[in-house]
């Protein structure tokens, strides 16, 4: 079971979905909170939700507020960043360069595609995640005492 | 080393409270936990009109019953809705009260000019996100050390007497921001000023 964690958290890294940041945060996690990058991570899903909302509603509205839309979009990136969700970010950044360029339809392809890896980088985490507690401490990265 | 004889003689300092100041919730909870894991006390508050307030800074006299919550160091983001990070540590210089606590600014974007305007203002450092424990514990020790150059000065006055002798003569390259190119900080700002000490202690 412990190995299955392993490789599931390596994919993840070799296909690009999470980044050393993440394992950074691993690393912060202790007896006494060994649960911070779940918890982070809820947090950061829960966050983003309100976000991919605020995007949809002020697409859907038509009129593109291009500088309101880079501002949503840089909080999405900043948070992005703070858990390595590495596709994310990515694609956090076309978004930016798109409406700089006040390209509204490259904002819409971009952002149709974020969802998307923000969709699957949650499933995988989720399933991650439940393999890990279930696997116990072992396996997630340690600061040394 | 004569630095370690002058810090042992010390007693150890009581634990750093750190005010952290960001909008994001993940950032905040990244940066309470790094700051915990370097034995910092954290207050996290969510915007610069709220780390004001904490300070008793907002102009609501009501809060002056603020001393026992002495704050040693103030970390915050540059990018914030209401008061940038920016906006913020120029209030805080401009307070008689809380000028001298150093204040760091963190961003996710490396933006030279914004930088400097930082630096220039006072800022201790500027810290580029996603921050690393690595930048915390090198911080903490920065104000540890200057903190206890602090006390030095008041409790022993030889001593002060020779690193006020060197203090013009001395070399301003920083150690702290290795996002900022060191030759640009030589005006004396309060940060390069607590730099200058360090070196000279040093010697």
């Amino acid at each position: 079971m412990q190995r299955q964690v392993a490789l599931i958290k390596q994919s993840l890294f070799d296909q690009g979905y999470l980044d050393e940041q993440f394992m950074a945060l691993e690393e912060l996690q202790d007896d006494a909170n060994p649960n911070f990058v779940e918890e982070v991570s809820a947090l950061y899903f829960k966050d983003s939700a309100r976000l991919i909302n605020n995007i949809d509603q002020a697409l859907e509205r038509g009129s593109f507020d291009f500088n309101r839309l880079d501002s949503y979009m840089h909080q999405f990136k900043g948070s992005s960043t703070s858990i390595g969700a590495n596709k994310v970010k990515a694609e956090c950044t076309m978004f930016r360069d798109y409406c700089r360029a006040g390209n509204a339809e490259g904002c819409l392809r971009t952002f149709q595609q974020l969802k998307k890896e923000h969709s699957t980088l949650r499933k995988k985490l989720e399933h991650y995640f439940q393999l890990a507690r279930q696997a116990g401490p072992k396996e997630t990265a340690r600061r040394p005492k | 080393m004569v630095v370690a004889d002058l810090l042992s003689s010390f007693s150890p300092s009581p634990e750093l409270h750190v005010l952290a100041v960001d909008d994001s919730f993940v950032d905040r909870k990244v940066i309470e936990r790094l700051l915990r894991i370097s034995a910092c006390k954290v207050t996290t508050v969510e915007s610069g009109t709220r780390a004001l307030q904490y300070l008793g800074l907002d102009g609501d006299t009501g809060s002056s019953g603020l001393k026992d919550l002495k704050v040693n160091l103030i970390v915050t983001d540059y990018s914030m809705p209401g008061l940038t990070g920016y906006e913020l540590l120029k209030k805080i210089k401009e307070s008689s009260v809380f000028r001298e606590i150093p204040v760091v600014i963190m961003s996710s974007e490396n933006i030279q000019p914004r930088i400097e305007q930082c630096m220039t203002e006072g800022a201790e450092d500027f810290l580029l996100k996603p921050v690393k424990l690595a930048d915390v514990k090198r911080l903490k020790e920065l104000i540890m050390r200057s903190g206890e150059a602090e006390e030095r000065k008041t409790t022993n006055p030889s001593p002060t007497r020779i690193l006020q002798n060197d203090f013009d003569s001395s070399s301003s390259s920083t150690s702290s921001s290795s996002f900022h190119d060191g030759s640009s900080l030589d005006e004396d700002t309060q940060s390069s000023k607590r730099m200058k000490l360090e070196f000279t202690v040093q010697d």
